[in-house]
Formats: C-alpha cells, structure tokens, sequence
C-alpha cells in the first residue's frame, strides 16, 4: 500500500532526476573544456573525475537498493560485483597498455613479465577487444551472483544468513585477488594505464566523456530499475520483501524472482565498476573489502531504501561528505561516518529522500483534508445563507 | 645363575680394559702433545685427529690453546707447554695437567705456527672432544652436532663417550649419532643393521637423511634394510606431521571459540548481528596492555599476574561499554536484525578511531608472563605454552558460560526471553533488564577473549576486524542458537584450516574454508546444529 503510494508520488521526480542527469552530462564537460581555466564557472579536470566517481557509487547503490530495498536481501557483498566489473575494465585498459609499459613486452602487462609468466593466462584472453571486456563486465559480476544467487534462494537462506554468506564471498574474493598467483595483478592490483578506445585516458576530453558516460548510464539505470519495479513483476518482487512465505504459497516461484533480481542488480554494479576504474585509474583487491560492501549500504540507508532516487542522492550526500570531511579533519571522519549509521538507523529509517516524500505526502493529504473540510463548510454555510 | 656369572665377567673385563686404555692413555698422550711441537704445519692435522682419537678431556685445553695461538715449543727440547704472558717472560704450563712450571725469556720458546686449515681441523676436534665436557648441555650439542654431520673417524670418540654417559637425554643423542656414524664407517653389516633398526626406531630428520645418503653408499645386502627403515621413519613422520596439524587446528579453533563465542550469546540467543563485536574483543586486549603498562611502571613485580588481573577488569570494561550500547542504540532495534547491523558496524567505526586518536595507529606492546613463553616437546610435537593455555582458557570460558546459561537463575531468565519474549514477560521477567544484562555478558566475554589474543596477535586497533567475519562463520556453521554447535564448529573449522592449509597455501586454504562454508549453508541453512521445532520460524 505504502510503497505503491509512494512510487506514484515519485513518478515526477524520476523525471526530474533523469532530466537532471542529462543536464550534467552536458553541461559539467561543456564547462570543464570550454570555459577557461580562471572563468569563475569553470570546472577542474579532477572534480570533473570526482563526481564522475560519485556517479558511478551512485550506480552502485542504486543497485543495492533494487535488491534491499525492493526484495528485502540485504547484501553485504556487493562491492565485490563492483570490483570484479572494475576488474574487467582493468584488463582490457591493461592490454592497451602493449609496449609502452616498464618492460615493454607487446603482450603481457608489467606484473606477468616481473612475475616471470611466459604467455597469457587463457582468462586474460580477449581482452584487448573492448567489446569483449564490455560484455565481461556485465557477464562475470551476472553470472557470478546468478550461481551464487541459484544455490542460495534455491536452499532458502535467507535474512541475515545471506547477508553473512555474502560477506563471505567478498572475503574470500578479496583474498584470492591478493594472490599473486591469481594473474590479476595481486596486491597492486592493475593501473598505469594509458588509453581506452584509442584516447588518452589522462586527457580532459576524455575524462569529460566518462563523465558523460556514467551520467548516462546513471540515467540509464534508474529508467530501466523504474521500469522494473513498476513492472507486474516488481509488485511480486515488493510482495517477495514484505511477506515472502505469503507469497510462495499463492504459487510464486520466489526464488526465480528473487534470482533475477539480484543478477540484473550485480550486473549494474559491475557496469558502476567499469565506468569508475577509467576515472580513478587504478583497481585493486581493496576494493573487495567486507567493509566497502557495508559502506554502500549506508549510502542507500542515508538516501532511503525503497526509493529510486534515494540511493542516488545518498551515495552523493556521503561521498562528497567524505570528501569534503577527509581533507578539513581526517581524524573525525570515522567518527562521523559511524555517527551516520547509527542515527540514519535510529531516526531515519526512510532515509533522507523517504522521510522528505513521506513529510510532502502528508501535508498533500492534510491540505486535501483541509480543502474538503472547507468544501463541506461552504456547503454548510450556503443553505443558511440562502435562509 | 649362569645369567649373573656372565655379567660379572663382561663388567670384570670391561673394567679391566678400560683401565688398561686409561693407562696406556696418560702415557700416549704426553707423546702426542710433545709431537705438536716437532710437526711441521703439514703434518700438524694428523697429531691433531691423533690427539682427539685419544677422547681425553684433558686435551681440549691443548687444543684450545693450539687454535688460539698460544701453545709454544722449547726450542731447548722441543717441550710443548701452554704460557701465560708476563711483560716479557713467559710463564709455563705443563699442557695435561695444569701445572706451573716457571717463568721464561720469550725468546726461549717458539709459539706452534698454524694456519686456517689447522684451525678448522682444531675446531672439528674440540666439537668430538667436548663430548666429554663436565657440562651436560655442551655435551648435548656435541653429541647433536656429531649427528648431524656423522664422520668415521669420531666413531671410537663416540663409543667411549657413550660408555660413560650417564643423563639420558644425551645418552640417546649419543646412541643415534653412534648409529649414523657407524654407517658411514667400516662395521660389520650385522653392527649396521642394528644401527639401521636403532634409527628407525628414533626417527626424525637427522636419521632420515642419514639412512637416505647411506642408502646411495650401503652393499646390497643392506638396502633392503635401509629401505624398510626409511619408510618406517617416513610413516612416524606422517603421523607426527597429523598430530601436530591437528594441534595447529586446536589451536586455532581454540582462538576462533574465543573470538565466537560471545558473538554466539549475541547473536545466536538473542538474534543480535553486533558488529562491534570483534572491537570489543580489541578493547578487552587494550585493557591488558593497559594493566600491564602500570604494573611495568610501579608494580614490576607482579608482571606474571597481569593477565589474572587483566581478565576481570576486561569483563567489566567491555561489559560495561556493551550495556551502554544495548540501552542507548540496540534496544530500539530489537526485530530489525538488518538495521542493528548497520547500527553496530557505525559503532565499531566510532570504537576504532577512538582508540585510533587515544593510543595511536601502531600496534601496542603486550608482553607474555613468564609461564606463558617457552615450548614443550611431547612425542614429535613441539608445544607452546601460550597456546596450550588459550585452548584451556577458552574451554574454561566455554564450560563457565554453560554452566551460567543452563544452572543458574540468571541463565534460566535468559533462555525462558529467548525463546518466548512475551511469556516470560507475563511471567514477571523484566525482559529488556535481561536483554542488557545478555548484551554485556556476550560483550564482556569478547573482552576476555581479547584478554588471551593479546598473548598471540598484535594488540592495534585493527585486531577486532579480522575476528569479525570468521566469528560468523563459526557461529552459523555451528548453528544459531547453541553454544555445543559454536564449540564443534570453532574446532572443526580450525582443524579443516591446518589441514588444507599444507596442500593449498595458507590464503587459498582460508578461501577454500570460506567456499566450503558457502557451500554448507545451503545444504543445511540452519548450521549443524539446528533448532528444531517452531522456534526456527520465529
């Protein structure tokens, strides 16, 4: 009842966000490269790649939320989905590389010549194609979270235990990528990288284009999860969170639903992934920290689960707050971000953007209340004025 | 009868011969020193391994000197003396027996020239020789020294040493390095099948490389023997080998019950998910090194008590701190196990930058008291006390928490809360005093587990998060909701680690845990130990 109320009340808002999207992705590049540099609405290459970093979280986030917020499972292992679509990325940036690399083999990267490889490792094969890398990027976190995801839902484990059990994974993953013997690069991970498509991946003109980029493919996302959760199928997947055994037994294969939610869900965080290695230029088993997984979710919480936007707005709040609080007091940012935790789930379990549609709801009824009352009073007062 | 005869007759001869050698030796040995004086620098090694063939003690002063520059020659008759300098004269020793002998004109005498070859001859000597040294520990070096690099010529040197050996420690050391030396030497085959059976019989390192080089070298006859030997020692080994992977996994399972099993009364009685947990196990190790900090600086004497000392006042502090927790934040979470996650990983970060900013990023000194450093051997296993005393304390944690939950009052409230909140309730059971008071118990058992880490990890305020995530496997592979299974599930995971660990690599080994454990949730989502019944629904 609540959630369909709200998604009618959000209707406009996509639209706003979309359109607000789009806007950036003009206008951010056009005033990164055309203005000059002391024009005062110019825009610095590196935040141009900061907030082009800021929308790929956002990404990320927003596809948590398809899957917590919308399906009830809370997965606390979805950076890993992150990293392995960043990883992807990284390979097929890693083969451009060719010659101008340390050693200047035309074939292996940097870490296999110093690691004494002879040849290739068949995984790393086809990656100098970026159409190939871009299908990686989506297939590897797809079918990685639809076995994970098939043997999970199949068996019911549910609630906490999945949230556990994903955690594992991103552990255990973030363990064999720092293995030197895995081929991924080991502790370092893969940077150094020098073009992607062809251009210069340090120049303005292409960091302006990621930017556009993730924008897009922001914009993208949130019309296609939109799509989905206003599908007959997204009620069934909302029905899923709210009384999942009431569900299953009005003949919902729950699993099916909750599979492919979760698979459509890690392969946008695989794409979020590949979008942010471009801009950071580096990709490293770091990034499959338990505890990034962890700080994801509080981005969705702070922005509110179960909203569209919410994810997105949070991921932004928090990030650019990290970033503003790490450079002016280092120290407190911990102190805040784990303040943040504990009051988003005290006092604002909505979120920012549930609380502020739930607060503009009411006053919408109130105010209708308010109108039919004066409505009946009018209607009161005529006959006795008519007297 | 006959039986007795015969050993009072072999003693006879034995000590009749031994007396004869004594005697022939004090006269031998005088000829062999005065010799060192004639040789030339060439012939020098031969009197040297003539001299240590000899087995006396008294020649280890000769030889020392020898090495050191110090023994001279009179150039008069060519006496060989040991001197001490005294401005310009000498004064004499005589080499065998000590004696001052006078003071002489330097000029007199002719120091003994040697070279670097010479030195290391004198060196392999001395290592023979101390083997009849009063000390038993140098002893035992020699004795291990002779095993490890066996050569025939020290043969006779061992068998003499042997016969007057009286500590049994060295006595067996000496036993296998007779039988690694005999095979290298001329024996009979019969005198080296007895010493192949010797070492087959006392295994380890040193007899298995023996018998593998001896078996290149050995007659035909005798490689069978070899042969059979070596895969006995083989197979002791193995099995030493599994004893002490599963004492490994003891160990570690040991650390993992620990670590769990205050996440097992959080979590698994009461459904909380507490983040925070692995930080509590990190202030309770801040806490020891805290007490011990004091005591170093006023009470030094009571060092070895820091860890009593520590573990209650551990208890209290975490306690404490998790009561505080459960009545300002947990409380208003209670059946919403998703947001009290979040919740309580926002207060690990707090707990980590607070020790961060209080004590700083490096890691902090914990020191062992005295009965918790040194190792022990049993078998083929070399035990570390510190280890051995973390697999008591968390079975004494364990058991004393069974008793709390299942014989007293207090455990009774507990488990009656558990499992019906509401009728305990009408029951007159204050409920949210008995969710505090579980809160802090679990919480301030963690501190005492941070108690014994600090022994074994290094106390930083980043020692709770890589407790945090094994903590859960083991709760949930063992079951939620009982303790036996978080007991089972600490030890079986341990042990698991230690065995793959040697065929996959320590990290590829955790992987592997990790993915077996993924794999186990799905077939028995529930853990192994699984509550029945209706409870599981709730």
């Amino acid at each position: 009842m609540i959630t369909s109320f709200l998604l009618k009340s959000l209707d406009r808002s996509i639209v706003v966000v979309v359109a607000i999207l789009l806007g950036l992705a003009i206008a951010i590049p056009a005033l990164n490269l055309l203005t000059a540099p002391d024009h005062p609405l110019h825009v610095p290459t590196f935040l141009v790649s900061l907030f082009g970093k800021y929308l790929t979280y956002a990404l990320l986030a927003l596809a948590l939320d398809l899957v917590w917020g919308f399906c009830g499972i809370l997965s606390l292992g979805h950076a890993a989905f992150f990293a392995l679509g960043g990883y992807a990325m990284g390979m097929y940036l890693m083969r451009q590389i060719g010659v101008r690399g340390s050693y200047g083999n035309p074939l292996l990267p940097d870490f296999m010549v110093f690691l004494n490889w002879k040849e290739l490792p068949w995984f790393w094969q086809g990656f100098d194609m970026f159409w190939f890398a871009a299908l990686m990027v989506v297939l590897v976190p797809g079918l990685l979270a639809f076995v994970f995801g098939w043997f999970a839902f199949r068996s019911r484990v549910n609630g906490v235990y999945l949230s556990i059990i994903t955690q594992a994974m991103t552990y255990a993953l973030l363990l064999a990528f720092f293995r030197n013997d895995m081929g991924f690069g080991g502790n370092n991970g893969l940077t150094d990288f020098k073009d992607i498509l062809g251009f210069n991946i340090q120049a303005d003109g292409t960091r302006a284009a990621l930017f556009a980029a993730s924008a897009l493919t922001l914009a993208l996302c949130l019309v296609l999860t939109t799509a989905i959760v206003r599908s007959k199928y997204g009620k069934v997947l909302v029905a899923v969170r709210d009384a999942e055994s009431r569900t299953r037994f009005l003949g919902y294969r729950v699993e099916h639903i909750k599979l492919f939610a979760f698979t459509v869900s890690a392969m946008m965080a695989g794409i979020a992934g590949a979008l942010y290695v471009p801009q950071v230029g580096i990709i490293n088993p770091g990034e499959f920290e338990p505890g990034n997984s962890i700080e994801v979710v509080i981005w969705t919480a702070v922005g509110g689960r179960g909203t569209l936007i919410g994810p997105i707005v949070g991921a932004i709040l928090v990030n650019g707050g990290k970033s503003i609080f790490t450079a002016a007091f280092p120290e407190f940012w911990l102190f805040a971000l784990g303040g943040l935790f504990v009051f988003v789930t005290l006092f604002l379990p909505k979120g920012v953007v549930g609380t502020a549609s739930a607060y503009l709801a009411r006053r919408k009824a109130h105010r209708r209340a308010a109108d039919a009352e004066n409505a009946r009073d009018n209607l009161v007062a005529e006959p006795m004025a008519a007297e | 009868m006959y039986r007795i005869l015969q050993t009072l007759l072999i003693t006879l001869c034995l000590l009749v011969s031994a007396h004869v050698t004594g005697l022939r030796a004090a006269d031998d040995l005088g000829a062999l020193v005065s010799a060192l004086g004639t040789a030339k620098l060439a012939e020098l090694d031969d009197r040297i391994a003539a001299l240590a063939k000899s087995g006396d003690p008294r020649v280890i002063p000769v030889l020392e000197a020898l090495g050191e520059g110090n023994l001279y020659a009179r150039k008069a008759d060519g006496g060989v003396f040991l001197t001490t300098e005294m401005g310009a004269s000498l004064v004499l020793v005589d080499p065998l027996d000590g004696a001052q002998l006078g003071e002489v004109p330097k000029g007199e005498l002719q120091k003994i020239k040697v070279n670097n070859a010479v030195r290391r001859a004198v060196r392999s000597a001395l290592g023979g020789l101390t083997l009849f040294s009063a000390d038993a520990g140098a002893r035992l070096k020699a004795a291990q020294s002779m095993r490890q690099t066996p050569s025939a010529d020290a043969l006779e040197a061992i068998e003499t040493a042997l016969a007057a050996e009286k500590d049994v420690t060295v006595r067996k050391t000496l036993d296998e390095a007779r039988a690694v030396t005999l095979l290298v030497s001329d024996r009979s085959d019969d005198d080296k099948r007895a010493a192949i059976k010797l070492l087959a019989e006392g295994g380890g390192r040193e007899a298995l490389g023996a018998l593998s080089s001896a078996l290149s070298s050995a007659d035909a006859s005798l490689k069978p023997d070899i042969e059979a030997a070596l895969q006995r020692i083989e197979q002791a080994q193995a099995f030493w080998n599994a004893g002490q992977n599963v004492w490994y996994g003891l160990s570690l399972g040991s650390v993992l019950l620990l670590a769990a099993i205050g996440l097992a009364i959080t979590f698994g009685v009461m459904g909380i998910i507490n983040m925070a947990h692995g930080e509590m196990v990190m202030l309770g190790a801040y806490t020891t090194f805290l007490v011990q900090d004091v005591i170093r600086g006023s009470y030094p004497a009571l060092f070895d008590w820091s860890l009593a000392i520590a573990l209650p006042l551990a208890f209290l502090v975490t306690g404490v701190i998790g009561l505080a927790i459960e009545r300002s934040v947990i409380r208003f979470l209670y059946g919403r196990p998703l947001e009290t996650l979040l919740a309580t990983w926002g207060i690990s970060l707090i707990l980590q930058q607070s020790v961060r900013s209080i004590f700083g990023p490096t890691n902090r000194e914990v020191g062992n008291p005295s009965w918790m450093a040194g190792a022990f051997e049993l078998g083929g296993l070399t035990i570390t006390w510190n280890r051995l005393w973390i697999i008591v304390f968390a079975l004494a944690v364990f058991a004393a928490l069974l008793f709390l939950l299942k014989r007293t009052s207090m455990g009774l409230r507990m488990r009656a809360v558990t499992q019906n909140r509401r009728m305990a309730s009408s029951m007159g059971i204050r409920t949210p005093w008995v969710d505090a008071l579980t809160f802090a118990l679990g919480s301030g058992i963690a501190g005492m587990a941070g108690v014994a880490l600090s022994q074994i990890d290094n106390v930083s305020p980043n020692l709770g998060q890589g407790y945090i995530i094994d903590s859960f496997m083991v709760v949930v592979f063992g079951g939620v909701g009982n303790l036996w299974g978080t007991l089972v599930g600490a030890f079986s995971l341990g042990i698991l680690n230690k065995f793959l660990e040697p065929y996959a690599g320590a990290v590829l080994g955790k992987i592997l845990v990790l993915v077996l454990i993924i794999l186990f949730i799905q077939k028995k989502p529930r853990g192994l130990f699984a509550l029945k019944g209706r409870a599981v629904e709730a």
